[in-house]
């Protein structure tokens, strides 16, 4: 064979190598991280760890109770205060400044805000919030977790009205709706699946979220509902647990992270499920 | 009949009027609470900024910009003394290293699931590399902690550091004694979570190469590598820059994964083996427990970050807004 058409195939078949490889490098760190967490976590997932709190040091009896109630309240308001903000700031880019400048500031910005470290949401929380209240609390640690879930719920939202088609809001209009009708009735429901996955995978990102809890809600050894006194966590406490010395506490951590991990995924996979739906009809 | 029409032209223009005024209203209530939601993002900014700067503002006063280049951190002596240039340098160290292993990875799986992959397979593997970025940062660094740090102290570390025995320059990068918590580990973490950053804007913007060019490129005998190098790389690469310097932002600030295996020292050493720190582990570490001035050292520390953060976003996003408008005419 010509020594040119030789070398380039032989290139191609190298290069075709790597990438293989290179792919086989990404999927492998993924079932690397999920068969360690379901080897450590598993053996210690019981009832105890949903029905006991977490166990003062050096006590190996004791589950996540308290820190697992306090994610999901803090997750459900963080959601609760960040996702209809983002929902109308979207509907304001997508349906009433498509061509306003206002707009396009807007849009970067929120782009940025979408990638800024979550460190930093907690910072600004801490001097906004933590600071003039006088101490840390559950409620500030939920309002940092609402500032990260705007910017992505202002995206997803932009994007999915974005992909309604016009004649539908047209024929609304010309029957004599008037406009915030034709983006309630019409406009929402024509994109109701995309609006939900988009609050789908806010909740996923905050639901793991530790940076900004570190200093904001801190984390509690006990079970409190109360939003102006500090609330116990998962990603806090297992933050705690595992730079801590006791064996036990390690366990419980792993545990812990197990669940996280599963219910991120699970909410990251919904989201995606209901995504490919809207798109495939 | 008579009587029902008199009564629906008494309530007809009635109903109608206040029908329509009812509509204005909730018009008018409608677009200013969109409009008020959409510039609350705009005070989100600010807020963040005012609020930096003023808990930064007593070390700001007092160490002035010598705080960039000062290397010795002692909050607890009197006056507490503090430097920022030891996190800046971890910061920037682990940043690049991750750069440098997460850049050709991630490129090879967005070329092997846009040009090589069987099609039943795109979805799995596709899905496998969008769940990493999913994975909370948190996990990864309990990951790093307890399994990969031990792994790499135990066999990568030791096999370079023998390698590299007596080489000038690269024997001192790659120096001794190999360590759990280390700027190389903190660096494959860092790697590992940015990869699907890179790959899925990479795939994204691979497929806006129209397939007519790649078609008349394999028409012409090109090898699919050379179709990658020649035509897909250079149609798409402002939008590959673009990803790449997105990924680098999410590299610069991501804090939980790092702060475990990083080791937290503020000395700057010159292996990569050796522990440090970066700006944000640095704040997630000490500030529960800080308070006056050292406090404000990291918010300060909190503020350099953002800023760097923030610059380099801006051009990757900037990056993608020229790619989209290519795409869009």
């Amino acid at each position: 064979m010509n020594p040119i058409y030789a070398s380039r195939r032989r290139n191609d078949i190298i290069i075709r190598g790597l990438c293989m490889g290179a792919a086989l490098f990404g999927v492998t760190w993924l079932a690397l991280i999920l068969f360690t967490l379901f080897y450590n976590g598993l053996s210690g997932i019981s009832l105890a760890v949903f029905t006991q709190d977490t166990p003062p040091p050096g006590s190996t009896e004791g589950g996540l109770r308290n820190a697992i109630i306090g994610s999901i309240i803090m997750t459900v308001i963080g959601v609760g205060i960040g996702a209809p903000l983002g929902l109308f700031a979207g509907t304001y880019l997508a349906e009433y400044g498509k061509h306003d400048k206002l707009t396009s500031v807007i849009r970067f910005i929120n782009d940025i805000l979408l990638s800024a470290p979550s460190i930093i949401i907690g910072l600004f929380i801490y001097g906004a919030i933590v600071v003039p209240m006088g101490g840390f609390s559950a409620f500030a640690g939920c309002l940092a977790l609402a500032v990260i879930v705007i910017p992505v719920v202002v995206r997803t939202t932009e994007d999915m009205l974005g992909l309604v088609p016009n004649p539908l809001r047209e024929a609304a209009s010309a029957l004599g709706l008037p406009r915030s009708l034709v983006i309630r009735r019409i406009a929402y429901r024509a994109a109701r699946s995309g609006l939900i996955t988009g609050v789908l995978l806010a909740t996923a990102r905050i639901a793991g979220e530790t940076a900004p809890l570190l200093f904001t809600a801190l984390s509690n050894q006990f079970f409190s509902l109360n939003l102006t006194k500090t609330m116990a966590n998962l990603p806090v406490t297992i933050n705690n647990f595992v730079q801590s010395p006791y064996a036990y506490w390690k366990e419980l951590a792993w545990s812990g992270a197990l669940l996280i991990t599963l219910t991120v995924l699970a909410l990251n996979i919904g989201a995606r499920i209901l995504g490919a739906e809207r798109t495939s009809k | 009949m008579a009587v029902e029409s008199d009564v629906m032209e008494a309530a007809g223009p009635y109903d109608r009027a206040r029908a329509l005024s009812a509509f204005k209203l909730g018009d008018i209530t409608f677009y200013w609470i969109t409009r008020l939601c959409a510039i609350s993002v705009l005070l989100i900014l600010g807020g963040i900024i005012i609020s930096l700067i003023v808990g930064a503002w007593p070390a700001i006063r007092e160490y002035g910009a010598a705080f960039l280049w000062t290397q010795r951190w002692a909050p607890s002596a009197d006056p507490p003394v503090l430097g920022a240039l030891g996190p800046i340098y971890g910061t920037l160290i682990t940043s690049v290293i991750a750069m440098m292993i997460a850049i050709p990875v991630g490129l090879g799986i967005a070329v092997f699931l846009t040009e090589i992959c069987p099609l039943w397979l795109r979805r799995p593997i596709g899905l496998a590399v969008e769940l990493l970025a999913g994975i909370p940062s948190i996990i990864y660094g309990m990951w790093g902690f307890f399994v990969l740090g031990p792994f790499l102290a135990n066999t990568f570390q030791p096999f370079m550091i023998s390698v590299f025995d007596g080489v000038p320059v690269l024997g001192t990068i790659f120096g001794g004694p190999p360590s759990y918590l280390s700027l190389f580990n903190a660096s494959l973490i860092l790697a590992i979570m940015v990869l699907p950053f890179i790959t899925s804007i990479s795939v994204d913007v691979f497929k806006t190469v129209p397939p007519v060019l790649k078609e008349a490129a394999y028409g012409v005998g090109c090898t699919t590598w050379e179709v990658v190098r020649n035509v897909v790389i250079p149609y798409t690469r402002v939008g590959v820059i673009g990803g790449i310097m997105l990924a680098l932002g999410r590299a610069l600030g991501e804090t939980m994964a790092v702060t475990f295996i990083i080791g937290n020292s503020f000395k700057i050493q010159s292996s990569i083996f050796a522990p440090g720190t970066t700006i944000s582990a640095a704040i997630a570490s000490e500030f529960a427990e800080s308070d006056g001035l050292h406090q404000s050292g990291l918010i300060l520390l909190g503020l350099l970050l953002f800023v760097l953060t923030f610059f380099v976003l801006a051009a990757a996003r900037l990056m993608l807004l020229r790619l989209e408008k290519k795409a869009g005419n």
